[in-house]
């Protein structure tokens, strides 16, 4: 494992922004800001119209690093350990689970908390349960 | 206009996932990591992002839902459902362990397209796979079905 520091004014900071866009987002369009459901609504069927907001929004995503780039000239460390068969299963295992389970970290953990939705609590204390488990199985488990 | 203002949302919101260490999967996984705690390697950041997160959107949410209508929309698409069904329990479960395993969820994993990572990119091409494949359980008989709803995205 790669060792990180404890940064809890960058984090909370951090947090606030991505809490900003999703109220940003529910102003604008009237919608939650659940990566999840944005980014699998990219794909077809269309039933709602509003496809081309959806893609501006992932662009955004992934528009943001080449801004702090341009801007900084670097990028803050990124350490993925997992090799490409674990990146496969992983993907394939938090794309399924959050579409099936109707929302990630972002709908549920971020949106829906905030809303103190029930079914969001429920969904966000199990996927932080399994989580915390599995590294906790990769890591520990010998 | 609307296309560039949410061009401009998830701008901010991956720069929140940049800012806050989210983007970082080693980050994620050294929270996740309570076993590491007697060690005194574990890293408490995470529970940081989501305190701005939640309580800036708490705050905020408050003051835009009481709007007549969202700015370039005629209404709010928020969630109603309450109920607890097998999806709501099986779903994040399945979820969470794909994010302990990778340390990677939706937002960070697009996020870190823009790193210019190979491993980024098989991530979200397995991720995508994986969004649509409910679709086709949803196609089963319907004995064979968990639960269905109207939307089986929302939130």
């Amino acid at each position: 494992m790669v060792a990180t520091s404890f940064t809890p004014i960058a984090s909370l900071l951090g947090g606030a922004l991505i809490g900003l866009s999703a109220v940003l987002l529910m102003w604008a369009t009237g919608r939650i800001a659940g990566i999840s459901g944005i980014a699998a609504r990219l794909f077809p069927p269309y039933e709602d119209g509003v496809f081309a907001g959806r893609l501006a929004f992932v662009a955004g995503l992934v528009a943001a690093p080449v801004l702090v780039r341009l801007a900084t000239g670097s990028l803050p460390a990124q350490s993925i350990a997992a090799g490409t068969p674990l990146l496969i299963v992983a993907g394939l295992l938090t794309g399924f689970g959050s579409v099936w389970g109707y929302g990630c970290t972002s709908g549920h953990g971020v949106c829906g908390l905030s809303r103190l939705s029930v079914r969001s609590l429920v969904a966000t204390i199990i996927f932080m349960t399994t989580g915390v488990a599995t590294v906790f199985l990769m890591r520990h488990w010998s | 206009m609307t296309i560039l203002v949410q061009f401009a949302i998830g701008l901010l919101f991956g720069l929140g996932l940049i800012v806050s260490g989210m983007s970082n999967p080693a980050k994620v996984l050294n929270f996740l990591d309570l076993g590491a705690i007697p060690a005194g390697t574990w890293d408490p950041s995470l529970a940081f992002v989501m305190a701005g997160a939640v309580a800036a959107t708490f705050v905020g949410f408050r003051h835009v839902l009481k709007l007549a209508h969202p700015f370039f929309a005629d209404r709010f698409y928020v969630p109603t459902r309450s109920d607890i069904d097998p999806k709501i329990i099986v779903g994040p479960a399945i979820f969470g362990i794909g994010w302990g395993l990778a340390g990677f969820c939706p937002g960070p994993a697009l996020t870190a397209l823009g790193f210019g990572s190979t491993s980024a990119v098989i991530f979200v091409v397995a991720m995508c796979a994986g969004m649509v494949l409910p679709r086709f359980v949803a196609q089963l008989p319907s004995s064979t079905r968990i639960a269905t709803s109207i939307d089986p995205l929302e939130t």
